[in-house]
Order: C-alpha cells, then sequence, then structure tokens
C-alpha cells in the first residue's frame, strides 16, 4: 500500500531501550488512589461511599453528561474515603480520588461474558465499552464508546489502528503487540465489526520491527487487515498524520477524522476492547513504561489504576541518580509532575525520570527568524510569529495564525536553537483563549438573566399599576353608589 | 371634493417629505461604539461603577467621562478590552483585581429576610421568606450588589477556588527554559 509523506516532523533520540522488557505484573499496592476524573470531559460520580467493600471491576463511579466515563475499583477491598489527592498534572492541583485499602484477593466480580462476541450488534459492542469505562489509551484519553457511537451515525471506510508510539522512551504498546498480539487483533476486530469498517489498517513505526513482525504473522489469514510499516518520524502517533499518512486523506481543520470515514483507535485500546468484549472485564490497568536515565532498571509495567508512581519507582529498584524532570508520558507531549506521589490513570503512558544530561537546560535568547520551527512543524504552522504575536498579549492575531490547529507535539521547540519555550506560549496562548470563550459565554447568559428579570419587573410594575387603577375605579364606582343610595335615601324621605 | 382630496394630498405630501428630510438631515448621531461596549459590560446592572446602568456606563465611556477600569466584576480582562475597543492606553497595573469572586451565603446567620434576592439583578439568589438563601453559582457576577443589603452581614463575597478544569498555562517568564514545564525536555 502506498504511503504518504506528511510536511515536517522531527527525529528525536528514540531511547526505546525498554523495547526488551517484557511486561511485568506489579505487585499489589496496599492502597489505590483512583482518580473520579481521568478522562476528557465530566469526572465520573461516585456510587459507594467510605467503608463499603468492592470487588475487582465492580463499577464505583459512574459516568455524568454527554463526554465522560465510568471507573471501575482496580482491586478487591474495602473504600477507606473519598478525598483529594495530588492530580498527575504540573499544576500539582488536587483531584477527588476514590481510595481503597486493597485485601490481597483480587477477587473479580461476576463478569458478563457474551456467549458469542461476533454475534453482537454495533450498539451492544458500543454499550459494553462504555460500561467497561474504556478511553483512548494513547494518552488522549477521550471516550472510546463516543466514537463508536459516532460510527454508529457516520459511515467509517477506515479503522486505523495507531500502534506507533513515536514518542521516545515509551515501549508499553510495542510490548503489548509483541506479547499479547492475537488478543489485540481480536479486539480490532471487534472494534471493526462495531464500527462496521470496511477495512482496518494497523499502523507501526519501523522502528519496532519485533511488533511489525507479530502482528504480521497475526493478520495474516485477514483479508481487510493489513500492518502497515510507518517511517519512524515524530508526531507519526498523532491522528492528523497518521491518517494522512496511511490513506493520504488530510483531516480538515476543526473536523474529526469520522467526519472523512475514518476513526483512529490505539493499539492498547484495541487491547481493551478485547477484556472489556471477550472476558467482560472493564478497564482497570494498563502497560506503563518506567524509563529514563534517572531509573535504575527500566521496565515496562502492568499497573492497576491508582497505584502511585512512587510504587512504579521502587519496583525499579529506585532513582538512580536525582531526575531533573519527572514526566507522565512521553519527554515531548508528557505532562510534568510536580513528584512521585501521584496515581497513574487510564492516559498514563509512561513515567520518564530525565536525568540532568537528558533534560535540555540552554539559556533562552532572542528569537533570529531562523524559521527551522517553520520546517519543523507538522501541521503547516509559523511557530515564530504566533509565539511572537502572545508574548505581546496578541492573542487575536494569534488565533489568525492558526494556533487552533497546533497540536502541542513539541517539534517546534525541539528544534529552536534559541531555547525559545515555544509549546508553553501556544499552552499559554490556548488556556487564554478558552478561558476568553469560557467568560464571554458566562457573560451572555448573565446579561440574558438580567434581561429576563428586568421584563419581568416591568411586567410585574405595570400589573401593579393596573390593579391600583383597577382598585381607584372599584372605589369611585362604590362611592358613586352610596352617593345615589344617600340621595335616593334622602328623596324617600322627603316625600 | 377635489379641491379639498387635492389640497389635503399636498399638504400631506409636503409634510412627510419635509419631516423625512429633517430625520435625515438633522440626525443626531448616536456612536456605534455605545453599543459595542454595552455587549462587552456584565448587563447586570449592578451600580458599582457610579452610573445607573451598564448602558449609561458605556456612554460614559464613550464621552471619556470614565475610566477603563470602571467595571469590578469584569476585572482586568474587561478593562484590557475596553481599553483596546477605545484605542486608549490605560494604567492597568494598580488596578484591583481580585479574579472572580462569587457571593456565598453563611447558613448560620441568614435569616431569610429575602432582601438579597430581590437586589440580585441576574436571579442568581433563591429563597423564600424565613428560609435558608442560597446562590446559584453558575448565575452569580460577583456585583457585590446582594453584600450591603443583608441585615445580618451573613453574604461574604468568596474567590473561586482553581480546579484542573479552571486552571491555565502562566505566561513563561523571558528567562525560562525550554524543559522547565510541558515543553520539551530533550536534547
Amino acid at each position: 500500500m502506498r504511503l504518504f509523506k506528511f510536511k515536517g516532523g522531527v527525529h528525536p533520540e528514540g531511547n526505546k531501550g525498554a523495547t526488551h522488557c517484557a511486561i511485568e505484573q506489579l505487585p499489589l499496592p496496599a492502597r489505590l488512589y483512583v482518580p473520579l476524573q481521568q478522562h476528557i470531559g465530566a469526572p465520573a460520580t461516585p456510587v459507594v461511599k467510605a467503608g463499603d467493600k468492592v470487588l475487582k471491576g465492580q463499577l464505583i463511579a459512574q459516568s455524568q453528561g454527554a463526554v465522560s466515563a465510568a471507573v471501575h475499583a482496580p482491586s478487591s477491598g474495602t473504600i477507606v474515603d473519598i478525598a483529594e489527592h495530588q492530580a498527575p498534572h504540573p499544576s500539582g492541583l488536587p483531584v477527588e480520588c476514590i481510595i481503597i485499602a486493597t485485601d490481597g484477593k483480587e477477587q473479580w466480580i461476576d463478569l458478563d461474558v457474551p456467549k458469542e462476541p461476533f454475534h453482537l450488534s454495533e450498539k451492544e459492542i458500543a454499550r459494553r465499552i462504555s460500561d467497561a469505562g474504556i478511553v483512548g489509551l494513547g494518552g488522549a484519553t477521550f471516550p472510546s464508546a463516543l466514537k463508536f457511537n459516532l460510527g454508529l451515525k457516520q459511515r467509517v471506510e477506515t479503522l486505523v489502528i495507531n500502534g506507533a508510539e513515536c514518542e521516545p522512551f515509551l515501549t508499553s504498546d510495542d510490548r503489548l503487540m509483541q506479547e499479547r498480539t492475537q488478543k489485540i487483533v481480536e479486539g480490532i476486530r471487534i472494534m471493526a465489526l462495531g464500527l462496521n469498517a470496511q477495512q482496518t489498517i494497523i499502523a507501526v513505526e519501523d522502528n519496532k520491527p519485533l511488533a511489525v513482525h507479530a502482528m504480521t504473522a497475526a493478520c495474516e489469514s485477514y483479508n481487510d487487515t493489513n500492518v502497515l510499516t510507518v517511517p519512524t518520524r515524530y508526531p507519526m502517533g498523532s491522528e492528523k498524520h497518521l491518517v494522512f499518512t496511511v490513506t493520504g486523506k488530510e483531516i480538515p481543520a476543526g473536523k474529526l477524522a469520522a467526519d472523512i470515514g475514518v476513526m483512529v483507535h490505539n493499539a492498547a485500546t484495541a487491547y481493551a476492547v478485547y477484556d472489556a468484549i471477550y472476558e467482560g472485564r472493564p478497564l482497570v490497568s494498563r502497560i506503563v513504561t518506567v524509563a529514563g536515565d534517572a531509573i535504575r532498571q527500566p521496565r515496562n509495567l502492568e499497573v492497576l489504576f491508582g497505584t502511585l508512581a512512587s510504587e512504579l519507582i521502587d519496583y525499579c529498584n529506585g532513582f538512580e541518580q536525582e531526575p531533573a524532570r519527572l514526566l507522565m508520558g512521553g519527554p515531548l507531549m508528557g505532562l510534568v509532575i510536580p513528584n512521585v506521589n501521584v496515581p497513574i490513570i487510564k492516559g498514563s503512558n509512561g513515567i520518564i525520570a530525565l536525568s540532568q544530561k537528558e533534560v535540555r537546560m540552554g539559556e533562552q535568547s532572542p528569537c533570529i527568524r531562523c524559521s527551522r520551527c517553520v520546517s519543523a512543524c507538522p501541521c503547516g504552522l509559523m511557530p515564530l510569529d504566533m509565539a511572537a504575536n502572545i508574548k505581546a498579549g496578541n492573542f487575536d492575531r494569534a488565533e489568525d495564525y492558526g494556533i487552533n490547529d497546533c497540536i502541542s507535539c513539541g517539534s517546534c521547540g525541539y528544534v529552536c536553537p534559541a531555547n525559545i519555550p515555544l509549546v508553553h506560549f501556544f499552552n499559554y496562548a490556548k488556556g487564554e483563549l478558552k478561558a476568553r470563550a469560557v467568560a464571554k459565554q458566562q457573560q451572555e447568559y448573565t446579561s440574558e438573566l438580567a434581561k429576563q428579570r428586568q421584563t419581568r419587573m416591568e411586567k410585574i410594575e405595570k400589573e401593579k399599576a393596573a390593579m391600583a387603577a383597577r382598585a381607584a375605579a372599584a372605589k369611585k364606582a362604590r362611592e358613586a353608589a352610596a352617593k345615589a343610595k344617600a340621595e335616593q335615601e334622602e328623596k324617600e324621605a322627603t316625600s | 371634493m377635489i379641491a379639498a382630496i387635492t389640497s389635503l394630498t399636498i399638504l400631506g405630501l409636503s409634510i412627510g417629505f419635509s419631516l423625512g428630510f429633517a430625520a435625515k438631515r438633522f440626525k443626531v448621531e448616536k456612536d456605534p461604539l455605545i453599543d459595542d461596549l454595552a455587549s462587552l459590560l456584565p448587563a447586570s446592572n449592578c451600580g458599582q461603577c457610579g452610573f445607573p446602568g451598564c448602558a449609561p456606563a458605556a456612554e460614559a465611556l464613550v464621552k471619556g467621562d470614565a475610566l477603563v477600569t470602571l467595571c469590578p466584576p469584569g476585572g482586568r480582562a474587561l478593562a484590557e478590552q475596553l481599553a483596546t475597543m477605545l484605542d486608549v492606553s490605560a494604567d492597568l497595573s494598580d488596578m484591583e483585581d481580585k479574579g472572580p469572586m462569587l457571593a456565598f451565603v453563611q447558613e448560620a446567620t441568614c435569616i431569610g429576610c429575602t432582601r438579597c434576592f430581590k437586589a440580585c439583578p441576574t436571579d442568581a439568589i433563591v429563597g423564600a421568606p424565613k428560609q435558608l438563601h442560597t446562590i446559584i453559582a453558575s448565575a452569580c457576577t460577583g456585583c457585590e450588589a446582594c453584600v450591603d443589603i443583608c441585615p445580618t452581614e451573613c453574604l461574604v463575597m468568596l474567590e473561586i477556588p482553581e480546579t484542573l478544569s479552571t486552571w491555565r498555562w502562566p505566561k513563561p517568564e523571558p528567562t525560562q527554559r525550554p524543559s522547565s514545564s510541558g515543553d520539551l525536555a530533550i536534547a
């Protein structure tokens, strides 16, 4: 099959040494801090309370609102509390967590396993995926069931399975594809059935030959499923760029892949779908790569959600040296975390501890307009001009320059010789624009309320006036009647 | 009969044309900027700026009788917007920006007097006589119209706590290194 080459992109050092580390099960931690918000959208609502006993896989928080995902107990035990705990987020702000003291039994709740997974209807597949609390496991954590529901409405021709894993250090999807190939392929076939997709493309970067080999062998008997080896180039794993690479179709600005008949799911999500449909198990764990120069023994671990990152570090024999930077996710798009006291969530594909040597520490200097960032930008934007406008507080200009099409991939910052924190500028501007939009919406809402109140007050005023007029008229009539009566009586008296 | 119709028609036409001419010629120009500014203001007519409402405040702004920093609920963001709309440079550095605030009813001291919800310009307070009142946070503009009116001083203004969904990236410092947060971390 023909491949297409997207413009821009960078080639960072792979650092994927952990590709030789087989997946290991992390020992059961004594306590799990399961956040209610592990996905994009509204946080889940707890359905348990402190003191309740829960079984592994039991629903502990249900999804609320249109975009949300259910949360299940990652292990059996007792709910200690529902309280705030530090979130895996650069702000260091707390997030509401369900804290479970595990009992060590790992006792599953009764699972609802369909007899014939391939006889399920599309709706039923979407429902089961929703019930299992599955979200996009590539890191974006968009609730997967919504994509399936979208697939019911829109015709999906091609299902693309994202096995690119283009970020340096991360090897969790790579190991999963090597070790649990058959299950991933079964998951992919269920997904294709649920989306009614005509063909399936599994895209893997060529720096993962073992995963490509395993997947190709497993897909050999299926005509409509192809494994494509895509070149190693960051950001290959971005939805827009992967779709372009394998289909040649561009996703228009502000549109979804589904609008051009393509649906993209991560390889790890396919594995979660297998678990949900074939085993009836909700999403309670994931594979996490622990790597970076500061880690003594890099590993790929299967971790229950809510496990603190410190447990993973301890299992990897701790830090070799004081880490200069801690990241959840890869070094280009991952989030800086303030310390290791944060829980693993559905989107955590890696815990990366970088040493002083690995972190870029150059001084920031003025932009010399070398335009290397323009060549590197895979979205065809002009990072230098956007950053200059943002620096001057000119957010509307930045919007004109297409900041909304920026995927914050970090390619521009990677090549910038002046060490300008370009992506930070873009994140700042996106936050500011979002805040403005929210404020505008709020302002429209409150001014509408104020107007409604004003009209109501006027109406009340009018009614009061009308009532007063009626009362006055009635009084007048009464007086007239009394007067007439008095006159009548007078007349009678005189006559 | 014909004379009457003709004279009345001529009279009507001449008056009509002269009125139409006068409407065009002697039209009192209203600055369209006033409406633009009024749409930016909160429209709650809370009166904290000293003007009887948001529309008169917009008028005063255009005339130059008021400073762009006049609206406390709008805060610094609104002042900046007004300054760009009016094309004036305003010194916002000493403008007190408390950030968005919300009114809050302290349950222990509320006597259910209903005064506050009668004063609220956006109907953000619900309650009934001798019942505890409460604030609908999403409708509160933080205009403080209810605070002084309360006989028991049970209404207080609270800062809106920052959560994960309201947190935004701060502006990067000029000396900031690329790797210090959220940006590229490897060389």
